[in-house]
């Protein structure tokens, strides 16, 4: 029996799913070209950036980074910054899973009571276009002494993610199961012991995938750190911004700049990859 | 067992949490970010500067050449022309006080010194003998002076705009240059120079939108035809008979022997086009040697200067400076003072001449600079060029009639920024052909009546 004579239906099938796939790795090529493009890019003199056409086969160099490091002599320093970034990110990631777990058992796990209210009052917090606080919170720093304060920064990512933060939270210990939750019950298991032993690594993968989410936000949140940074406190975006000029070259610096400040971000993802996976395809595997 | 509570629970578990949040707070209660201290030091200055090349230029110097003889340490903000204005406004407006230098232009000072943002400087200017206020060049100095008459910011570098052409390109096409061309015969250079080399078009004009893109090269071309945003008494002159000829003669011009990608052209664009010989002229700011003839450039030495194009006024070029304001709001206002006597000074620019070479010394603000026989020297090609470029400039009276506020490639009030980017808009659609100039400059007239009316009912 030769292949064509495979019954039609399953050659289409076969035919259909080829087709998927390449669409697959067209979107995948498309998502992943600019990227490339911005590596590459950075990698480029300043003069060979700005070509029209670009050239792709440009002597490469790493003048853009040295720039950005600051090795022109007096430049400035990247590493503040940086850890303004890391700070502002790590520490309202911590608050944020601090408040959303707990939260996040109380609307799934043991609900109180209109838990579903509750739900959609956090969610109704991120109706508010962004912009429209900018002022508000503006005025409030400024009066507070808070403006160019990391602090601040701290607070408002952590406000900002924490909706989000409780309701994915929500729908990962709602996956936990009643039966293990009664089981642990009836083997005299305190609310202490359940957390830590029974929904804990049950839900760690859901953590890690929050986690992962609130970091990202903070990381690269540039309309509110511009306004309420300066010299202290001003964070990786803010900092990237400051390589655009209207008079003069400024491609591969500011490419290089990009490349560095998606490393962090980069490495947290591929550190969270397998918790990550697990996390978001929590719902399918039951 | 009502000792058990759920409440007093609550209290037991709160009480460790608010312990640890407190012991965090005292022990991080002066931390406020890792950018260094900020402007808390009596001897620390915070400057807020547009990133320009001239600027980064500074702030490399500034830790060795001022830091280590006054001891005032300098912490910089760089930004993008725009977010710099958003943030110098949102700063300034507020008197916050968060920087205590910023670096603003001839357009935004007078606007500023009226709503009492900015210290006046005159005083300190003229009780400190090395700094030398009558030095500064006349025009530069009116532009930075207030209705009040006082000089609120201290120049760091001056522009003007005049005509670069590929001096090489037009000898080979048989070809001269008028002394003062006017601008039918740069048009008709551009027809003649537009493919004398392969894919080289003839002139860059500048068709990117924006007040300070567009519509700066436009509105001396409509100058020097005879037009005017604005009469004095406010009535706008977007669609008369001298503004739509100027623009359509600009249009027309782009679009025949233009840059390829025009609408999206902006300094940069055009900087980068003449660097790569990929136009014969480019009309712009005079701060634009400061790159093609600098080391590396594929085109230094190959470049001739001649004055803005004109057609009925004798001069054409814009004037636009870079200066240094201090807030009001400074506790610094001492620091804040001698970081500007140091960088708008004139040892400053011989000190860039040293390090990096004279076309890169921040000029067209300081007489003495075109005096030192050094710097003419190294830089006859554009030094006599440019100043001739800004002592000719009058930024009150740049047209054939009285204006009701200075400005020759602006005007002067708040409101321009927003209607010259619109109306650039409109015309930046005409250059790529999505509408004609007749229908681009009626909804301009439409907006210029809005700002018209505001000025009018007052």
């Amino acid at each position: 029996m030769t292949p064509t004579t495979a019954p039609a239906s399953l050659r289409r099938r076969r035919r259909a799913n080829g087709l998927l796939g390449l669409v697959a790795w067209l979107c995948g090529i498309a998502f992943f070209l600019p990227v490339a493009w911005m590596v590459l890019t950075s990698l480029h003199s300043e003069q060979d950036a700005a070509t029209n056409p670009p050239s792709l086969t440009a002597p490469l160099t790493l003048h853009g980074y040295r720039e950005f490091f600051g090795a022109g002599g007096g430049g400035l320093s990247p590493w503040p910054p940086l850890v303004n970034s890391l700070t502002a990110s790590v520490l309202s990631t911590l608050l944020v899973l601090l408040l959303a777990v707990p939260a996040a058992y109380a609307l799934s796990i043991r609900p109180v009571r209109k838990w579903s209210d509750v739900l959609f009052f956090f969610l109704s917090t991120k109706m508010l276009p962004l912009v429209a606080g900018l002022l508000p919170v503006y005025l409030v720093a400024q009066n507070t002494g808070l403006l160019d304060d990391i602090w601040l920064l701290v607070v408002l990512y952590t406000s900002m993610n924490l909706p989000i933060a409780v309701w994915m939270m929500r729908s990962f210990l709602a996956e936990v199961p009643v039966e293990m939750l009664e089981a642990a019950s009836l083997d005299g298991a305190g609310l202490a012991t359940t957390l830590l032993r029974i929904v804990g690594p049950v839900a760690l993968p859901g953590i890690a995938a929050t986690a992962l989410i609130s970091f990202l936000f903070s990381w690269n949140e540039l309309l509110f750190a511009r306004v309420l940074t300066g010299v202290v406190a001003g964070t990786s975006p803010v900092f990237l911004t400051g390589f655009v000029t209207s008079q003069g070259l400024f491609l591969a610096k500011v490419c290089a700049a990009a490349t560095v400040i998606s490393l962090p971000v980069l490495a947290a993802g591929f550190a969270a990859q397998d918790k990550l996976v697990q996390g978001l395809s929590l719902g399918a595997v039951k | 067992m009502r000792a058990r509570s759920p409440g007093n629970r609550r209290a037991r578990t709160a009480a460790p949490a608010a312990l640890a949040l407190a012991l965090a707070l005292t022990t991080t209660g002066c931390y406020r970010g890792a950018g260094d201290t900020g402007n808390d030091g009596s001897d620390t200055i915070n400057v807020l500067m547009v990133n320009n090349p001239q600027m980064v230029d500074l702030q490399r110097l500034t830790a060795r050449h001022f830091t280590a003889k006054t001891g005032i340490k300098v912490h910089f903000t760089l930004l993008p022309e725009d977010d710099l204005r958003d943030k110098m406004s949102q700063d300034f407006s507020s008197q916050a006080g968060q920087y205590d230098v910023a670096s603003l232009s001839n357009y935004e000072t007078p606007i500023y010194a009226r709503n009492g943002w900015l210290t006046p400087l005159g005083e300190r200017a003229a009780k400190d003998p090395e700094f030398d206020q009558r030095d500064i060049l006349a025009p530069v100095r009116s532009s930075l002076t207030a209705a009040d008459g006082k000089i609120y910011a201290e120049p760091f570098y001056g522009e003007s705009s005049f005509l670069m052409y590929r001096k090489d390109v037009l000898a080979d096409a048989g070809l001269t240059m008028p002394d003062r061309p006017t601008w039918r015969q740069v048009a008709a250079l551009a027809a003649k120079l537009d493919g004398a080399r392969k894919g080289m078009k003839g002139i860059c004009l500048r068709g990117q939108p924006g007040w300070g893109q567009l519509a700066a090269p436009l509105t001396t071309v409509v100058n020097t035809f005879g037009g005017t945003w604005f009469d004095k008494d406010w009535k706008p002159g977007v669609d008369s008979p001298e503004f739509t000829r100027a623009t359509q003669f600009y249009v027309d011009l782009v679009r025949e022997h233009g840059e390829a990608g025009a609408p999206q052209a902006g300094y940069t664009e055009c900087l980068n086009d003449m660097q790569q010989g990929k136009v014969a002229m480019w009309y712009d700011a005079t701060a634009g040697v400061g790159s093609l003839e600098s080391d590396g450039s594929k085109v230094a030495g190959k470049i001739g200067y001649v004055p803005a194009p004109v057609e009925k006024t004798k001069s054409a070029g814009w004037l636009y400076t870079w200066a240094w304001g201090v807030q009001k709001a400074s506790r610094h206002q001492g620091a804040a003072w001698k970081f500007v006597s140091w960088a708008s000074g004139k040892g400053y620019e011989r000190l860039v001449g040293k390090e990096w070479g004279w076309s890169r010394a921040p000029g067209g603000k300081r007489a003495s600079l075109y005096r030192d026989p050094e710097y003419r020297k190294e830089s006859g090609a554009f030094a006599a060029a440019t100043e001739e470029a800004i002592r000719t400039a009058r930024p009150d009276d740049p047209g054939v009639q009285p204006r009701p506020a200075p400005g020759i490639q602006f005007v002067g009030i708040p409101e321009f920024s927003d209607l010259g980017t619109k109306v650039s808009q409109e015309i930046s659609a005409a250059l790529a052909g999505k509408q004609s100039v007749a229908a681009a400059l009626a909804e301009s007239r439409r907006l210029a009546q809005e700002v018209s009316d505001a000025y009018t009912d007052r």
